[in-house]
Parts: structure tokens; sequence; C-alpha cells
């Protein structure tokens, strides 16, 4: 018997001991991975730290494959997708954003469909509640029912999903990528589903924005008529996408205002108190085309940079895509086919956001606390319902039951506040986005266009997020539509919360396609935008509700109208421009404002910076932290005052509403401190704000943070917010207002300059790496040329250049 | 002498190869194994397990470290917190390791008497 042989109790103590190791070190504890696991450097993250010198190369064989085909990566990592048709190119485009992105796909498309809770347990609940009861998923399902229509789109959508699943499927545990090792789970599928509801992500973000709370809040408290004077309709300085002077038809559809328009809607007076989580309100983008008649080379050249949240991973990944009857290169969404910013050998095209209004709420009256039926068009309605099933981490499942009325689902609730709303009333919110639409196919058109008409073609598939698409071709054309599926509706319409008890308020119809602002190939040989109105609103036959800040639009008209001659280089130059041209327009009216007499040594100081400035937002001056902290006291001094009458939530009036205010009239109403006794001037209001500017300015001195690149520290998050697989504190210049908008943690996403002459020259840059590998040399590899505002060519790969030294590996795909 | 050293290679070797097919912790039964072997002193068998995965782990962490140029090490151990060092990283994957073969090796050396 070998127990008799034994030495029974070590080896239970030393077996248990063992044991309780392993088992200690393969589980999670709180934000800590299963140690021996994630250090095994068979298994763990050692596995995902690649040589520097890693060849990619190698063949690899799937069933789905029809045809050979072949990836040439080069120097950047680019990848170069030469097929022979286009499901394989599509199957390829898959497999190859989850070899390099896999995470942060899937981690997007959890984010879009309300799941973190799945990765982070309850303290991701509200979150996910707010996108469920959004109708994200909803949206999602709605639109893939639409792609499954069209033949191309479901063609390109199945062929992509099976690459990104034929990629995990070949997956080994020490291959996941490393934010799986370290939040302990394992990707799932892909599907079709995944791609909608990354796009709806898209949507979110860029048409996702609105004040309706607050403007109703505003509204109740400082009446309809201030209400107009702080969130005016329209600007002065407005410099539309559509030029000023252009006449339109009158509107091809009748909308009708209610009657009860002036009682119940404009003039009534509620209070809702809901803070939302917004998306960024910059999330704007320039983007402009010249004609051939402004170029060196006599070929037009088109530019475009999406200002939006700054990644790493970047949603961006650069490819080249070839097939027979395509040869597209650009930057692509990783979890979506097709090239999305780009250029073929016929075409360029680009994109800003039209910002339009496309989310509205009303106010619904049900039955009874069972919310079964609710009062519409003088009858009780049955309600739909939604359950939501929400999985959290380590704890039992959430359901949501979300109503869904007419209008679309009821957002808010007395289930789901937020700590946001009163909890009385329900809201329901109509969303553009939740309308089926296919917007890949339009990204399918564009990756073919050989000409203005087929673009035109092709955009007509764009219903939410409404984008100005900008579009020049090598024979010559330039065009922009502010393109969309924008509901027709009477000025006001939507920006306060709207009655929900019949169908007088809802929207009313879509304004024809064809009405939409646009400009082709127009006098002054430019086309641009820059988030501005699209078109003038005191001609413009609808209602363009929404935001759009005037002054990046102003600043690239002045350029582009001056610049002739132009090259790829002066081009880029202009997207790196720090200039400000809204510190041209208001430090005039500032610096006349301070009392000079009344300042202290320190005080001059700061304002010998002041004046002096260039007025250039770069990395290195003063003058820019000293004008921004001086803007945002003065603000403060002439709205806080207001904003003070109110314990709701409110939004502060724009800038350019300010500024306008003051140049315009000198005593502007608001500029009085309403809770003193004397009547403060706007010498009063700015003389205080430059005396608390400087304070903030010594203080800021003394951490050597007066230079504005130190004082904005624009840093590159990593999606985890792990600061050590993130980049901070970058020496970089511009901000809002600025051609070069770079904030914070948002800015030019993907700068991309395309001279279409016979042979294209394309250059472009994004703030990232093309791997999504924290252990790759090419995680953050274009980080800080783009911080210096420096570009790559963009490399447009043919057969015959299969030889050249700038590729590094090459990857042959071949069916079984 | 001899022994302890085939030993404490045996381990590493067992273990790396275990280690291609099997989860982290096929270096416990792969430090069982070579105990079973391999009979020495309890004390002996431990530190034999100990050192075979220590210097496995220790090897392959810096080789890929080195092919790495720190990129990923650097991070990591600032997320642990270790200050940045890719050194103390190397440590404690190998301390982890060991300890775990270590025990492993123990537990064999008690299935027969001396």
């Amino acid at each position: 018997m070998l127990l008799t042989h034994m030495r029974v109790i070590p080896f239970l103590v030393s077996t248990t001991t063992t044991l309780a190791l392993i088992v200690c070190l393969n589980v999670q504890w709180g934000s800590i991975p299963p140690l021996g696991r994630f250090l095994s450097p068979q298994h763990g993250f050692w596995q995902n730290a690649e040589p520097i010198d890693r060849d990619y190369s190698g063949h690899i064989q799937f069933q789905a494959i029809k045809d050979k085909a072949d990836v040439y990566l080069d120097d950047r990592l680019v990848p170069h997708v030469f097929a022979k048709n286009e499901e394989d190119l599509y199957f390829i485009q898959g497999y190859i954003h989850a070899k390099f992105r896999l995470w942060q796909m899937e981690f997007q498309a959890y984010a879009a469909a309300g799941r973190i809770s799945e990765l982070v347990g309850a303290k991701g609940l509200e979150f996910d509640r707010e996108k469920r009861r959004l109708g994200m998923v909803y949206a999602a399902e709605r639109a893939l029912g639409e792609m499954n229509k069209d033949s191309v789109t479901r063609f390109a959508c199945d062929s992509y999903t099976a690459g990104v699943n034929a990629y995990i499927e070949t997956l080994k545990e020490s291959e996941l990528p490393i934010e799986y090792k370290l939040l302990n789970y394992k990707p799932e599928k892909w599907s079709n589903l995944k791609t909608a509801l990354f796009l709806k992500y898209m949507s979110l973000d860029l048409a996702g924005n609105e004040d309706d709370f607050e403007y109703s809040n505003a509204k109740t408290v400082f009446g309809l008529a201030d209400f107009e004077k702080m969130y005016p309709y329209s600007q002065d300085s407005l410099d539309p996408i559509v030029p000023k002077g252009i006449l339109y038809p009158p509107p091809g559809i009748g909308i009708k205002q209610p009657a009860t328009s002036d009682s119940l809607y404009l003039k009534k007076l509620d209070s809702v108190s809901i803070i939302q989580h917004k998306p960024d309100k910059d999330n704007g983008s320039n983007n402009w085309a010249v004609s051939g008649k402004k170029t060196l080379s006599g070929a037009p050249i088109l530019c475009n940079d999406p200002h939006l949240g700054l990644n790493l991973p970047s949603l961006w990944f650069e490819m080249q895509l070839s097939t027979t009857g395509m040869n597209v290169y650009g930057a692509s969404f990783p979890g979506s086919p097709s090239i999305i910013i780009g250029f073929n050998d016929s075409c360029a095209f680009g994109f800003t956001n039209a910002t339009r209004d496309v989310r509205d709420y009303y106010e619904i009256r049900f039955k009874d606390e069972t919310m079964k039926e609710y009062w519409f068009n003088g009858a009780w309605k049955q309600t739909d319902f939604r359950y939501e099933h929400i999985v959290l981490k380590d704890e039992a499942e959430f359901i949501d039951t979300v109503a869904y009325t007419v209008f679309g689902p009821v957002m808010y609730d007395k289930k789901f506040t937020g700590d946001r709303s009163n909890g009385k009333s329900c809201y329901a919110v109509r969303w553009k986005a939740h309308d089926p639409s296919n917007e890949l196919k339009m990204f399918n058109r564009l990756d073919h266009a050989k000409n203005y008409d087929d673009y035109l073609e092709a955009i007509q598939f764009l219903h939410t997020p409404g984008q100005n698409c900008v579009f020049a071709s090598k024979s010559g054309d330039i065009a922009i539509w502010d393109q969309g599926e924008f509901p027709a509706k009477w000025k006001r319409q939507g920006d306060f919360i709207m009655p929900g008890e019949d169908s007088s308020y809802m929207w009313q119809g879509t304004i024809p396609q064809q009405e939409n602002p646009h400009l082709i190939n127009p006098e002054r040989q430019f086309v641009s935008s820059a988030n501005q109105y699209p078109a003038d609103p005191s001609v413009y036959p609808y209602y363009l509700g929404g935001q759009y800040p005037p002054y990046r639009g102003m600043i690239i008209n002045r350029y582009l109208n001056q610049m002739t001659d132009i090259m790829p280089k002066d081009m880029m130059k202009l997207q790196t421009e720090n200039y400000n041209v809204f510190a041209e327009m208001a430090r005039p009216i500032l610096v006349r404002n301070i009392d000079v007499e009344s300042l202290n040594s320190d005080e001059k100081k700061y304002y010998d910076i002041l004046v002096s400035w260039r007025l250039r937002n770069d990395p290195y001056e003063q003058g820019p932290t000293v004008f921004v902290l001086l803007w945002d006291n003065f603000t403060s001094e002439v709205w806080d005052d207001e904003m003070a009458q109110t314990k709701l939530k409110l939004v502060y009036p724009v800038a350019s509403t300010l500024l306008e205010g003051i140049l315009k009239d000198s005593a502007f109403k608001f500029l009085d401190n309403i809770t003193t006794p004397q009547k403060e001037t706007l010498a009063d209001d700015v003389t205080s704000a430059f005396k608390k500017t400087v304070v903030q300015c010594i203080n800021a001195a003394s951490e050597r943070r007066m230079e504005w690149a130190r004082y904005k520290a624009t840093r590159i998050n990593h999606l985890l917010r792990l600061a050590p697989f993130s980049r901070r504190d970058l020496s970089i210049g511009g901000g809002t207002n600025c051609i070069n908008a770079t904030k914070e943690d948002h800015g030019p996403s993907w700068r991309m300059v395309v001279q279409l002459s016979e042979k294209t020259e394309a250059y472009g840059i994004y703030p990232g790496g093309q791997s999504g590998n924290p252990g790759s040399i090419y995680y953050e590899t274009f980080v800080d040329n783009w911080v210096a505002g420096r570009y790559y060519p963009l490399w447009v790969m043919s057969l015959d250049e299969e030889k050249d030294k700038r590729i590094r590996s090459r990857i042959n795909f071949s069916g079984l | 002498m001899q022994k302890y050293i085939i030993s404490i290679l045996l381990t590493a070797l067992v273990s790396f190869v275990l280690g291609l097919y099997l989860p982290w912790w096929s270096i416990a039964p792969a430090a069982f194994l070579v105990s079973l072997l391999i009979r020495q002193r309890p004390a002996m068998s431990f530190l034999a397990g100990f050192l075979g995965v220590f210097l496995l782990w220790e090897i392959l962490a810096w080789w890929i470290d080195y092919k790495n140029s720190s990129i990923l090490s650097q991070k990591i151990a600032q997320i642990f917190p270790l200050g940045g060092s890719n050194v103390l990283l190397i440590l404690l994957t190998s301390l982890i390791g060991a300890l775990v073969a270590g025990f492993a090796s123990l537990a064999g050396s008690y299935v027969k008497k001396d």
C-alpha cells in the first residue's frame, strides 16, 4: 500500500498548500488579476510583450476564403489588402481588425449595448441603464433589419463578421489581448449586430446631444424673452457652410405649428431637474476641399480632421483595401467593414458633424403606476414593454422594464431617475437614430465612387448621424452636402420638453434631401465646414435647431479665401494652425475694459502678457492661458448670478452669445450682478474677472503650468483609463476655436490631406498606433509626430511594389 | 549534488513542455513528477522545485523582456505597482511560479519514505 510508505501528514499539508496556492493565484482579487495566470511567461501578459522586430508574416487558411489574397504590412503596420473579390476582402478586413484591435472592438460594442456591468459589476449599472433606456439595442436591431434587406451590405457584414470570428476561434489563451487578462474575461463571438451597435454608438456621440431639459429649466427661470437673448437662434458672426446671400426655394413640405404651442409649450413653466451624461459639445471637425484653380498642381485638394475623444487604442485604423473595381485607402473603424474617411483612385471624401438636434423628449401621462396605458390623441393607448436584461459581474441579473410609446422609449420615469429627474414625470425620447437606416451602404458606395454622381447617390444612405460630407474628384469637382435625414421642425420645436398627450407636437416630416444645404463647385473655388450653421437661418426655410460654434469656420474660410497656389504642405499647416480667431475678436473689448490704473505690479505683468500675445495658442505661449482664464472668469461674472437663481440644472449660454452681446451693446443686460444693489458695468465685470485671473495665473506659475500646453495638459487615455497605457501631458497647442482644436482629451482624431493629382498625393496621421496592444512597438507610434504637427505620406501600394523596402510582413490568405 | 542539479533542470524542462499545452499551473504537476522520479530529502526537494521554476520563469521573462525592449514590463510594473521596474516585475513573476513548484515538489518528496 502506497499510504503506508507515506508521511501522511506532511504530504497532506504540502499538497493542500500547493492546491491552495494554485486556487488563490488562479482567481481575481478585486482589481488584481489572477496572478499565476497573469504572470506566467508562457500564458500571461509576458506573451503580449511582442518582440520589437516581430514579423507578422504567415499563411492563413480558412474554409470561407474563396480565392488567394495577400496582405502586406508596411513599416507603420498599415495593412495593404489585395483580394480577388469583395467577400474575401471584408473577411480579411475583419480578421485584421480583430488581430490588432479585438479587445477595443468588443469593449466598444459592450459599451454601446449597455453591457459594461458584465465587466465591472454594479458600478457600471447606471451607465448601462442609460444606454438601454435610450434604446441603443433597439436602435441597433432596427438598423440590422435594414442592413439585412440590402444584399451588398449583408454580404459585406457577413464576410466581415466571419473574418473576426475566424480570428477569435484560432486565438490561444496566451494570445488574448492584455485587457482580457487584466479584467479576467474572454472574447465572445462577433456578430453583425455588434457592428450595428458600434455604429449606433457613433450616432450617440455625434447626434445624441441636446439641452432639452436645461432649456426647459432656463425658460422657466428666465422667461421666454430672456431665454431668446441667452440662447438665441442664429449669430451675428455667421459664416455658414452655404454662404450668406444664397436664396432658397420655398420649403418642399409644409409643417404646422400646434395651436397650443404658445400656452402649452413655449410659455409653459415647468421644472425637470435632469442632468445627463452628454457627448462632448466639441464633437466637431473641420473639412474642406479646394478646386484646382487654387492649387499649384491644378488638382483639387481635400482635407478632413474629425475632432473626437482621444483614446488609446485609437478609434481609427488605417488600411488600404484593393480588389477588382475598388482601390480605397483611409481610416477604418475597427468593428465595421469599409473605409470611413479616405480616398480611392478617382475621388476623396470626408465628414464633419452636422450637429443638428435630432433627439427630443415628450412628457407622457400614464394611466397608473403600471404604465400599461398612456393618454394619446384622446384615448388610453397600450404601452409596449421591452425587458432589458443587464448581467452584473458576480451578482444577480438586473432586469429593467422600459415602456415604449409611439414617440419612443420612456427614458426617465419613477424607476430610473439616475439621481437626475424629479421622479414624478415620465419622459419618452424621440431619437432619429431609432429609425431604421443603413449608413454602411454609404461607406460602401463612397469607397467605390468614381464621380460626383456616385457620391451624391452614396450619401442618400446617410440618415443619422447627420454629417457635412465633403467631396473632391480627379475630374475636378468639389462639393459639400449637409446630409442626413433631418426632421422638419417649426421654430424651437424640440428645444424644450414637448407635451406628449397627442400627435400635434410630433415631428411632421423629413426635410426633402435635395433641400439639405449644399454647395457644388462654387465661384469662390472652395467648400468648407467646421460645425457652423449650415445655412443662413434667416433665409433657410427650415428650423436649424442645434449648436453651431462659428469661429473655426470663420478662420478656415478667411485663410482659404486668401490662399492661392496651394500645395499639400500648406494644407498641413492650415490643419495644425493655432491662431485663435475668437481671441482676436474678444481681446480688444476685454483689454479696453480692464481698469489699468487699478492694477498692481503682478496684475500689470499678466496684463502685458495678454496685450502682447500674438493670438496664437502655441504650446509655449503664456498668452492663451491668461486669455482662456480671463474669458472663463468673465463668463462666470456675467452668468453666475443668473444661474444661481435656481437649483435646477442649466447650461451656460455659448461663448458667441456673450461676445456678440457685449460687442453689440456695452450695456448688455446680463452684465449687472443681480445679487448686488449697485449696477455693474462691462468694465466692472472684466476688471473683476481679470483680478481673479491673475490669482490663478500666479498659482499656475508656481506649478510651472503657465505655458499653454502645460496648462491645457492634453492627454490620450487608454479606454480603461489605465495611466501606464495612456499618454499624458502632451506638448501640443491649439484648443477650442482654433483650427487645431486639440483640447484636454479631445481633438483632431485623423488628419488627412489628399491632392487628387494624376498620381494621388496623400498625407495623414492619427494620435495612436496601428496595434491596440500596449506591449507592441506599434501601440503609440504616431503620437509624438501628431503632437509635432507632422504627417506621414499615405502609400497607395500597387501589386508590382511587393518588393518595396517599406513592406515588413506578408500574410497570405487562402481557402482550404 | 549532481542529483540535485539534474532535479532542478528537469523541473524546468518538464514545466516548460507541459506549459506549451496546459494552463499555467502545470508547473505544479511537473515539479511533483520530478520530485517523485528523483528522490531527495524534503528540504532539498522543495528547493529543487522552487529553483527549477524560478530559473525557467526568470529566463523566459527576461528573454521576452529583452526582445520587447521592456515596452510592456515598464507599463505593467506601474500598474502593479513596482515603480516601473522591469527587474522587480521579473523577480515577482519568478517567485510566484517558484513558490507553487516548490510546494508541489515538497509534496512529491513525502510520497515514499526514505
